[in-house]
């Protein structure tokens, strides 16, 4: 039976579950030194000097460094989505001539001792003149760096996309709503902080990085090009790593930082980063604010629509550029037809941590506000929300779907679905009419209870191509070499599972390297749900390659035709004569051994799609909101791993609910971060999780790639804070009350009391 | 997250432990459990140049009823409390509370007198103390001394605890088979610190209220105890208007405290909320 589609146990599991497994920090090195980041205590304000005298006389001291000891190396540049204008607005490795966050990096300590590295790091005296903090991104731009860039203003671009007559649309209308939505800043928090392990090798003139994640080889030749090495100088390497979500793996300013002080101080440099600099300077989301206006007809259909928002981007812009707001953007009109479009994103800097993608990043934000509207739609109109999104979804004769705009520099064609089959699954599952009357009884008797409902579609399987190269070992083994990373999403196991289904032996007997820019010449990393898509078909394309291959050689050792020749177990057959001989075997008769490679390319995305449905109990006294049922439908057009997938959706969609009900960066008006510890950044725990329900679907796969895969990594997360406040809208009685995230007790008490 | 350097001290005896914190007086620190104190100390809040650890001190680690009173030593875990360690309505009421002190491995190493010298604002054993009427015992070298509740916690993170002095045992009276309690506290997750909680004891008799003892907490600098509103329960019959009047009144008797995870207002009806809840069970 082929592996596909089997809800195997994962096969990197063993290490995790022992307690063997090797995360950044348990990396370590004879003669290693630490190193501590000094980051600013303000939010803004112009450097005038660093004081560190006092720390480099601290016995156990290294060095210390500050902007002018690294004054050679270049901004941090974008990984992605690189508009106009952005340039400016990059974060040098220290900071420079100004702080602009909280955390932002002004110095660092290398010591012997982590103790003695954060004893120094206090006695670092930073000399800032604190400046008013901006810290709305609505409001008027204000100057960037005022003194050292004159002229240079907080608004860096603003992406415009558009289709359709929109005046058309509006002279037409039975019906205009606006509506104004937020949502709070909120970020990925792996349970692993980030960390990193450099090693300068003199012999080989090689810095090898440990602890990288996500995209190894993207930050290798980064790395090399800021510090003015060849690219093959600097070698990444991927151990274990506790989470990703978007935000760990990015190119941060502590990874050049080892590596440059591993080649200058010619000693092992290790980081680790503390659960309150992740807080305060790994990447921070969300932070939009939308504001829309639609065109209806009599019938609730959006015969047009317009949004505005403002994307908070913090202190600098990141590798991601404009990802973020350019995938609100595009991605806004979500499952719906919406004849006419425009939309304007403005991206802001502020005066808080920099901004970057997590899951779901710019779908989470679009799919509050585009389901928001669509509940403000119903309710003006007098008509069941599921009516309203009935009348506007795509048609699967529509299918495939050009939405007529770009994004992330691919045009957006929505590949297949089946949007109506999903929704009529999704209320079949739920039995609507019987739990709408069951609501409604509990209601009568004085419970806050109800329900709320999201439709959004996902993108994923970000090109541009995946290489992968297989190689056939002694003892029926198959080592499988990629460019992706493992962010504990189960890479291991979903690329075994694709081989297996080609050479039919067990996932056990294949081995899947990934996040070595050593062992391959090029990877595109694991982000935008595109590891299973991507990798997942080269990974195909090379297993059939390699039995190509094995059947011509082979041929003539048994006799017979290739085209006579079978893969059964690991072994060629000869179907004629049953002759047979296994891979490995062939592979040592064969003087250059039995390998394939392939490479699969696409420049179209893959669209997944989903539903999620919240069902809340408020407490009117406490505001505590209680989710007492949830249920997420997604069509993921196949499903290697069925287990795997219910993973990625039942933990996206604890971060969902985390984020929708207790996370959220908040500041005060100077810019300092109250919430800097666990303590006040709440995460969700297994005692606020509901079961959550999955219904997965195979009805619509991807006509793009040779398994029909879309991605899984993120429809989870991505319609949670729209189908929350939608039931507990529905549980108030108070259509529209939740305009914003995250629905805190606090700020429900607050909205409850100004209606009565 | 690293502290800042300092020394430690292991005593093995509460004399010891005396002794040490007189010989370093300002610089010394008792830990106990440390499950505030060593997050503080990361944190580098807290830089005590000597930590004293008191588990070798094993002469504190006692807990028994004698003389009409509950001796808690200052080894005494929150796990000690999961089940009743007396009999009668004080057990049951410490059972009741003690599973609301954050998390289970919280409540396996920090200790009952560890929170009180502590003194959060959103203690429960605080506001167990103070609405009960405990008393404090407090040794230092000169002797000990034995101080009310009442005026033992001082404001956040402060108390009746000098420098020299190691809080060295909480006494709480024991309750008559007539009274009962009630505990309600609303917080974000289950295990994070209240944003509002109320304890309530009732001694009721023959359908009517004779004593109480009721307290608010999480929503000042220290646990309030409402002598004037345990007035206004003795003499009644327990009902749902009594208690729901005593809640407003609670309300609109504290300006309480705000902070990022609940403003003043939200707070003010909470307390009315949680006063009400916890009377509601005493009398259930």
């Amino acid at each position: 039976m082929s592996a596909l589609g089997q809800s195997l146990k994962r096969i990197e599991d063993r290490p995790l579950v022992t307690g063997a497994g090797r995360f950044a920090a348990d990396e370590r090195r004879p003669g290693q030194v630490y190193m501590r980041v000094v980051r600013s205590p303000v939010a803004f304000g112009r450097l005038v000097g660093v004081d560190i005298d006092e720390a480099a006389a601290l016995p156990g001291v290294r060095a210390v460094w500050v902007h002018a000891d690294i004054a050679h190396l270049p901004p941090i540049d974008f990984r992605m989505t690189r508009i106009p204008g952005l340039d400016p607005y990059r974060q040098y490795v220290l900071a420079k001539d100004y702080v602009r966050y909280v955390g932002d990096p002004v110095a660092v300590v290398f010591a012997d001792d982590p103790y003695v590295a954060e004893d120094a790091a206090e006695m670092v005296f930073c000399d800032i003149e604190e400046e008013d903090a901006c810290l709305d991104a609505t409001g008027d731009p204000v100057p960037f760096m005022p003194q050292t860039l004159p002229g240079v203003l907080s608004e860096p671009a603003c992406i415009v996309k558009a289709y359709g007559d929109l005046d058309a649309a509006f002279a037409g209308a039975a019906h205009v709503i606006e509506l104004e939505v937020k949502v709070g800043r909120h970020t990925g928090v792996p349970l692993e902080t980030r960390g990193a392990l450099a090693v300068y090798d003199a012999a080989r003139d090689v810095i090898t990085m440990y602890g990288a994640s996500k995209v190894p080889h993207y930050n290798r030749d980064t790395i090399a090009r800021m510090l003015g090495l060849p690219r093959d100088h600097v070698q990444l390497s991927e151990g274990h790593v506790g989470g990703g979500f978007g935000i760990r793996g990015e190119l941060y300013p502590e990874d050049v930082l080892v590596c440059c002080a591993a080649h200058a101080l010619g000693v092992p440099v290790k980081w680790v980063e503390d659960r309150r600099e992740h807080l305060l300077a790994a990447n921070h989301s969300r932070d939009q604010v939308h504001r829309m206006r639609a065109a209806v007809n009599a019938d609730g259909f959006i015969l047009g629509l317009t949004d505005v928002f403002f994307t908070d981007q913090g202190g600098y812009v990141r590798t991601h550029g404009g990802t973020v707001s350019d995938l609100a953007a595009a991605l806004l009109p979500g499952p719906y037809v919406i004849p006419a479009y425009r939309v304007e994103g403005h991206i802001r800097l502020t005066n808080k941590t920099p901004a970057g993608t997590y899951r779901a990043p710019g779908r989470y934000e679009t799919t509050f506000a585009r389901e928001r509207l669509m509940d403000a739609i119903a309710h003006r109109l007098g008509l069941d929300p599921v009516e309203v999104r009935k009348v506007n979804l795509i048609r699967e004769d529509q299918m495939p779907f050009d939405r007529r705009i770009d994004a992330l520099g691919t045009h957006v064609v929505y590949d297949s679905g089946k949007y109506h089959d999903l929704l009529e699954r999704t209320l079949a599952r739920l039995d609507y009419p019987a739990l709408k009357a069951r609501l409604a009884a509990r209601r009568a008797a004085g419970e806050k209870v109800g329900m709320g409902l999201a439709y959004f579609v996902e993108k994923s399987g970000l090109g541009p191509r995946d290489r992968v190269t297989l190689t056939v070992l002694p003892d029926d083994r198959i080592e499988v070499v990629t460019g992706v990373a493992s962010i504990g999403q189960g890479v291991e196991t979903a690329m075994a599972q694709i081989c297996s289904d080609v050479v039919d032996l067990p996932i056990q007997n294949i081995s899947v390297i990934h996040g070595q820019t050593e062992r391959i010449s090029e990877g595109y990393g694991a982000f935008a749900s595109r590891v299973t898509v991507m990798t997942g078909s080269a990974v195909r394309l090379a297993s059939q390659a390699l039995r190509e291959t094995a059947f011509a050689q082979a041929a003539p050792l048994l006799q017979t035709r290739p085209d006579d020749l079978d893969l059964v177990g690991g072994r060629v057959v000869a179907r004629s004569s049953g002759a047979a001989i296994s891979l490995s075997d062939l592979a040592q008769q064969l003087p250059e051994g039995l390998t394939a490679e392939g490479v699969f390319e696409a420049d179209h995305m893959t669209y997944p799609y989903g539903i999620h449905v919240a069902q809340v109990k408020v407490d009117p006294e406490t505001c505590g909101v209680s989710v007492e049922h949830y249920l997420v439908a997604y069509d993921v057009g196949r499903a290697i791993n069925p287990m795997m997938i219910d993973g990625q959706i039942v933990g996206a969609a604890a971060q969902g609910i985390g984020g929708a009900r207790l996370g959220g960066f908040v500041y005060d008006e100077a810019g300092r971060p109250f919430a800097a510890s666990f303590a006040d950044y709440l995460m969700p725990t297994c005692h606020e999780m509901p079961t959550v329900d999955v219904l997965l679907r195979e009805d619509a796969p991807s006509p793009l790639n040779p398994l029909g895969v879309k991605g899984a990594g993120e429809g989870g997360i991505t319609a949670v804070g729209a189908a929350i406040a939608a039931a507990v809208d529905d549980a108030l009685g108070r259509p529209g009350l939740i305009d914003r995230l995250p629905i805190s007790p606090n700020r429900l008490h607050a909205v409850m009391g100004a209606g009565g | 997250m690293k502290p800042a350097p300092f020394e430690y001290v292991r005593p093995s005896s509460r004399a010891e432990a005396v002794a040490a914190l007189a010989a370093h007086g300002d610089d010394g620190k008792a830990i106990a459990g440390g499950q505030s104190l060593v997050a503080a100390m990361n944190f580098r809040l807290a830089r005590p140049a000597v930590l004293v650890d008191l588990n070798g001190a094993l002469d504190l680690d006692y807990l028994r009823p004698e003389g009409g009173v509950l001796r808690i030593g200052a080894l005494t875990r929150h796990a000690a409390f999961h089940r009743p360690v007396v009999e009668g309505p004080l057990g049951v009421l410490l059972a009741r509370v003690v599973r609301n002190i954050a998390h289970y491995p919280i409540r396996q190493r920090g200790t009952f007198t560890g929170s009180l010298a502590h003194a959060d604002p959103a203690s429960e054993w605080c506001l167990v103390s103070r609405t009960l009427g405990a008393q404090m015992v407090i040794a230092n070298v000169g002797g000990e001394r034995v101080c009310a509740a009442a005026d033992f916690f001082k404001g956040t993170f402060t108390t009746a605890i000098q420098a020299d002095d190691l809080l060295v045992e909480a006494r709480l009276p024991l309750m008559g088979p007539n009274w009962r309690s009630g505990f309600f506290e609303f917080s974000r997750r289950a295990g994070d610190f209240a944003l509002a909680m109320s304890l309530a004891a009732l001694e009721i008799e023959g359908g009517v209220i004779r004593a109480a003892r009721l307290g608010v907490g999480g929503v000042a600098d220290r646990p309030l105890r409402l002598e004037g509103l345990e007035g206004q329960l003795v003499g009644q019959a327990p009902s749902a208007a009594l208690f729901a009047g005593i809640g407003e009144a609670a309300r609109d008797l504290i300006s309480p405290t705000e902070d990022i995870h609940a403003s003043a207002d939200y707070r003010r009806d909470l307390i009315r909320t949680v006063v009400k809840r916890a009377l509601t069970q005493a009398a259930s």
